[in-house]
């Protein structure tokens, strides 16, 4: 399945993966980050819960030095 | 924020005791800092403990995805447990966008609600839309976000912000990373004249004067990101502007001496001079 990750389309073989999975298989275990899944906010507490199908749209942000 | 409860004497002023509040929360510190632009996050931490700072902004953007694993980050060097952070909309051009930002960043901040709010209109300049500002003022507000607003130095937007519920107002000083300091004082002064919440001054600021002159204004703070990190020795300028927001503070807490063309009244006696020869 083909979902866009932060701009990037990213391939996986799972057809039916959640986010907590996701989060794994992208090697960003433990870092303190938030999750958008089509424009709505996922909450931390929901990554094990909400799934992502083919064409979805995630954004993964974290806090970064600004002004 | 006008304050009426200047000291009468010395007796009664503490600096320990002068603290700002906002949204019910006390800082010693009156000067809020970025923490973009420096050299690298040692550098960034060692600013920032110059400037005794308690609130750091911060912005937030993706996450590299990738061979990153174990990499530091801003985090690892401003642990969230010791400083307030101010999470920002920077690069935001619409309330949606804003909206969505805070909305991420409360959640990547275990339900920090206090933030920065700033929508910009232009990439040339930085400035503020005030339009998009309101909309999403009113939006984080009911969604029980404490708002620390950045806007322009107009004091109808400035009082419309604070009436929607925003618990600080954050006019410019001038245009964002400019360092061109504070160019409408006057409005600065009726925007805080008028104001029951806190009022600080964001972005433009240069020098440490910039910070003095914008406290004896009676601002409640400053904040500030460009003036420390672009500095030559960006460490001594933290140090600088820590100074120079308490001058300024004590300085306008004091009351100044009234302006005068001439006074003909010398600080030194007029009598007991001793005789003139000849």
């Amino acid at each position: 399945m083909n979902i866009w990750v932060n701009g990037n389309i990213k391939t996986f073989i799972s057809v039916d993966m959640t986010i907590a999975t996701l989060v794994v298989t992208l090697n960003l275990t433990g870092k303190r980050l938030a999750i958008e899944k089509n424009g709505e906010l996922v909450p931390r507490s929901e990554f094990v819960n909400v799934t992502v199908k083919e064409g979805d749209k995630l954004e993964i942000v974290g806090a970064v030095g600004g002004g | 924020m006008h304050d009426t409860q200047k000291h009468d004497n010395y007796q009664q002023y503490n600096s320990q005791q002068d603290s700002l509040k906002i949204a019910d929360t006390y800082y010693q510190s009156r000067l809020l800092v970025g923490t973009g632009k420096y050299k690298d996050f040692k550098e960034t931490r060692a600013a920032i403990d110059a400037s005794g700072a308690q609130i750091v902004t911060v912005a937030i953007r993706r996450t590299n995805i990738g061979q990153t694993a174990g990499e530091p980050s801003l985090l690892d060097y401003l642990p969230p447990n010791k400083f307030t952070y101010l999470p920002n909309t920077a690069g935001c051009y619409s309330a949606d966008d804003a909206v969505r930002t805070l909305r991420l960043a409360r959640e990547l901040l275990d339900g920090h609600k206090l933030v920065k709010l700033e929508v910009l209109g232009d990439p040339k300049t930085l400035y503020p839309n005030v339009i998009e500002t309101i909309a999403a003022a009113k939006i984080l507000v009911k969604d029980g976000f404490d708002v620390m607003v950045y806007t322009s130095d107009d004091p109808i937007i400035a009082k419309q912000l604070e009436d929607i519920g925003c618990c600080a107002i954050m006019p410019l000083a001038s245009l964002i990373g400019s360092g061109m300091g504070i160019l409408n004082p006057w409005n600065l002064q009726i925007i805080i004249n008028n104001a029951a919440v806190p009022v600080l001054v964001d972005a433009g600021i240069g020098s440490a004067a910039d910070a003095a002159v914008a406290m004896e204004l009676g601002c409640d703070g400053v904040l500030m990101n460009t003036a420390i990190a672009s500095a030559q020795h960006p460490i001594i300028m933290a140090a600088a502007m820590k100074k120079a927001v308490e001058a300024g503070r004590e300085s306008y807490l004091a009351g100044r001496m009234p302006k005068k063309l001439y006074s003909a009244a010398p600080s030194s006696p007029a009598t007991g001079m001793i005789e003139k020869l000849n």
